[in-house]
């Protein structure tokens, strides 16, 4: 391997210049911010404030709200990534089969993809319209009484939906990429070691797609805890009421809306270091069994 | 040559608004909708009426939104001069001391004739600190009424109940058997716990409803509301009321719709309702209330919203707002105001201009606000003030869903929001230590 080297030592901290400072601006100083208001008590004009050492966290993690809240982003984030992840996979295997026609069919499937989230929130909530939507005249005449917004699984159950939805393209994309990248050598080898479809696809295929599904994998993670906050937004309607919320929209809750500075922040440095230990986590454990070509 | 021409343009700009020497005050508000527009058309005419003063108005957002960008744009020394808050963050908005100019020394500084007893009684203190000064100055005020189906109520041969015992043995059965849902209301904490506090005189926190004090405990866990929560949940089992979610529109199609005979909402609701082509009849009355419980009933708590000036702006601008205030109050605005909206006119004068045009004549029930707001006065009917208010009302939202849900026990329920509320309370009161 050839070893490139800068002769002036200051031109490679210049080119870094730019991309410190913005990581330091928007994530640094926030990140401090954060951490030193979530052992304040402040008030939302910002006259005055007391110090309350641990007493906002202490708070959260004896609130059976946030607990709710906790519970509901696991069951989320599992239930969209495994679904969106899943179906994805699923119809890319069968669009990379497909030859006649295989372009529109590839791009009616991308076409979500152009749809930002809280549109495709605002989608879901004339789909599922308790006076006339569509997908609930359906549930109710199978003898399903879905009422959004009234019924905590109910609702749920559309966050999900939406979100899988929505994500799913994204998905389908990279898995197609991914499939079509395997060398066709490879897989006619494969094709005369095993007949069996379905057992060359995890032998073979699904081995060689591993690099993207990690990617994957991760992106959908980071998407289905943080991304789907408009997703959300636009189901509660402003109200958060019984509905289920992610801890992400607690913190935009409890912060933006109700003006709790200090336990938003908690919040929000619990979040931060949940990311934190997930990143290791993957990274550490998952990343050494993928090989990279 | 270009640079030149530019700055001489500039200096140019400059001199010519020096000569005019219009003072221009901004005005941030929640009002979306047809109430934007006549939020709209107020300031324009404000603006024709004299050349001193220029006012902005610009749309924020919901209550909460509207709220929380003023506070970020008072932080960052960017605030607007007027800011519209809505009345559950009014105690974050007082507490601040120094965030606003009292409107009443506003006016008066600026000489303004200011009597605080020229405001109709309901809205005269909701917005006032603890020395019954008013810091803002009301708005918007509106109060929860009830409206009915009136083709509804012929069918099922039944008049508007006015206790809650009338509308579980007499009228809610009868609309039931007329093919009616007879109930439903558009939100919960304000309808079903605020002011079910206020038309019954019972106290809803410590501290004179949390006037006189931070160190507030909510009283929210009282007997009294458990019971009619009890019954909620009971006619919720048997047909009597229908929920449909937290969200305020949600509540109000079914009545629009003529499914739901009976639905209680803002008395600010009746220029959207009567702006409708709607398939019935509806006329409006009193919220009802428990005979079990009171009877002697008594008046409600305003709803809605008020206007803050904000401090750290120039004498000049606070002259603009205060000329503003004085526009918005005269009775002609506040006419105005409350036919296109159906909010109360905040002022005895403009109420009285009303009856003598008589609208109430033409439009019954848009005197129903006012003449609830009106009703004797009783010890705790004046308002309530605690902080972090909203988070409390998300609170009250999530377990009143949960009750409905059937999620939770009406017993837990409460304790739930007497354990919260005062949690946020205490946290509150911290915030406010200097």
């Amino acid at each position: 391997m050839k070893r490139a080297a800068f002769t002036n030592r200051w031109l490679p901290i210049l080119l870094l210049v730019p991309q410190i400072s913005i990581i330091g601006i928007f994530f640094y100083w926030p990140a401090i911010h954060a951490l030193r208001s979530s052992f304040y008590l402040q008030d939302p004009f910002g006259f005055s404030e007391t110090f309350v050492g641990f007493s906002n966290y202490a708070s959260l993690f004896n609130s059976p709200a946030y607990g709710r809240a906790a519970i509901f982003t696991v069951c989320f984030t599992l239930l969209v990534t495994i679904l969106s992840l899943g179906i994805a996979l699923l119809l890319a295997v069968k669009a990379d089969k497909v030859v006649r026609g295989a372009k529109t069919y590839r791009t009616l499937l991308m076409w979500v993809y152009a749809v930002a989230p809280p549109v495709a929130g605002v989608m879901g909530l004339i789909l599922f319209n308790q006076s006339w939507g569509p997908i609930a005249d359906l549930f109710k005449s199978l003898g399903w009484d879905f009422a959004l917004g009234v019924h905590y699984y109910d609702t749920a159950f559309a966050m999900v939906l939406i979100s899988v939805w929505k994500q799913i393209p994204v998905n389908f994309i990279f898995f197609l990429s991914g499939l079509q990248s395997i060398p066709k050598s490879v897989r006619e080898a494969a094709m005369i070691d095993n007949r069996s479809t379905a057992g060359r696809f995890w032998d073979v295929t699904f081995p060689l797609l591993a690099p993207t599904g990690f990617f994957l994998l991760i992106t959908n993670i980071t998407y289905s805890l943080f991304d789907t906050f408009g997703i959300i937004d636009t189901v509660v309607k402003g109200e958060p009421g019984n509905n289920p919320m992610t801890l992400v929209y607690k913190v935009y809750v409890d912060g933006f809306r109700g003006n709790d500075l200090g336990g938003s922040s908690a919040q929000s440095v619990v979040l931060m270091v949940l990311v934190l230990a997930m990143t290791v986590f993957q990274f550490r454990l998952v990343e050494r069994r993928i090989h990279y070509t | 040559m270009t640079r030149v021409s530019i700055l001489s343009a500039a200096a140019l700009s400059m001199m010519a608004s020096g000569v005019a020497a219009q003072t221009e005050i901004t005005w941030w508000h929640a009002m979306g909708g047809a109430l934007g527009e006549t939020v709209n058309q107020i300031a324009t005419d404000f603006n024709a009426s004299q050349s001193e003063y220029q006012i902005t108005p610009a749309f924020k957002g919901t209550y909460e939104e509207a709220l929380t960008a003023g506070i970020a744009a008072f932080r960052a020394g960017e605030q607007p001069n007027i800011l519209q808050v809505f009345d559950a963050g009014a105690a974050t908005v007082i507490g601040a001391r120094g965030a606003t100019i009292p409107v009443q020394d506003l006016l008066t500084a600026n000489g303004v004739e200011f009597d605080i007893n020229d405001y109709i009684s309901g809205v005269r203190y909701f917005y006032a600190d603890s020395d019954d000064k008013m810091i803002g100055m009301p708005f918007n005020s509106s109060s929860p009424i009830m409206y009915y189906n009136l083709q509804a109520m012929e069918a099922a041969g039944v008049e508007a109940p006015k206790t809650w015992e009338e509308f579980e043995a007499v009228t809610a059965p009868a609309l039931v058997e007329a093919g009616y849902t007879p109930l439903a209301q558009s939100h919960s904490p304000w309808i079903f716990a605020e002011n079910f506090m206020s038309r019954h005189d019972l106290p809803f926190a410590t501290n004179d409803n949390g006037y006189t004090g931070t160190d507030t405990q909510i009283l929210i866990n009282s007997p009294e509301i458990k019971m009619h929560w009890s019954h909620v949940k009971s006619w919720l089992d048997s047909g009597y009321y229908a929920w449909f979610g937290a969200g305020w529109g949600d509540n109000q199609t079914p009545f629009e719709e003529g499914k739901v005979a009976i639905w209680l909402g803002s008395s600010g609701s009746f220029g959207g309702l009567s702006k409708l082509d709607l398939p019935f009849e509806f006329s409006a009355t009193y919220l009802p209330y428990w005979e079990a419980v009171t009877t002697t009933p008594t008046q409600t708590f305003i709803g809605g919203a008020s206007l803050f000036a904000m401090s750290g702006k120039s004498d000049d601008e606070n002259k603009a707002t205060a000329a503003f205030f004085e526009f918005l109050t005269s009775p002609e605005v506040q006419y105005m105001w409350h036919q296109e909206t159906g909010y109360v006119p905040i002022t005895i004068a403009a109420y009285e201009m009303a009856q003598a045009d008589g609208y109430y004549d033409r439009a019954p029930a848009a005197e129903v606000g006012i003449k609830q707001l009106s009703l004797p006065a009783g010890e705790n009917t004046k308002g309530y003030r605690m902080g972090f208010y909203v988070q409390i009302r998300d609170v009250m939202n999530r377990e009143f869903g949960r009750i409905l849900g059937g999620e939770t026990s009406v017993d837990d329920a409460f304790s739930a929001m007497e354990r919260e509320g005062n949690e946020l309370l205490a946290k509150f009161a911290l915030t406010q230590a200097q």
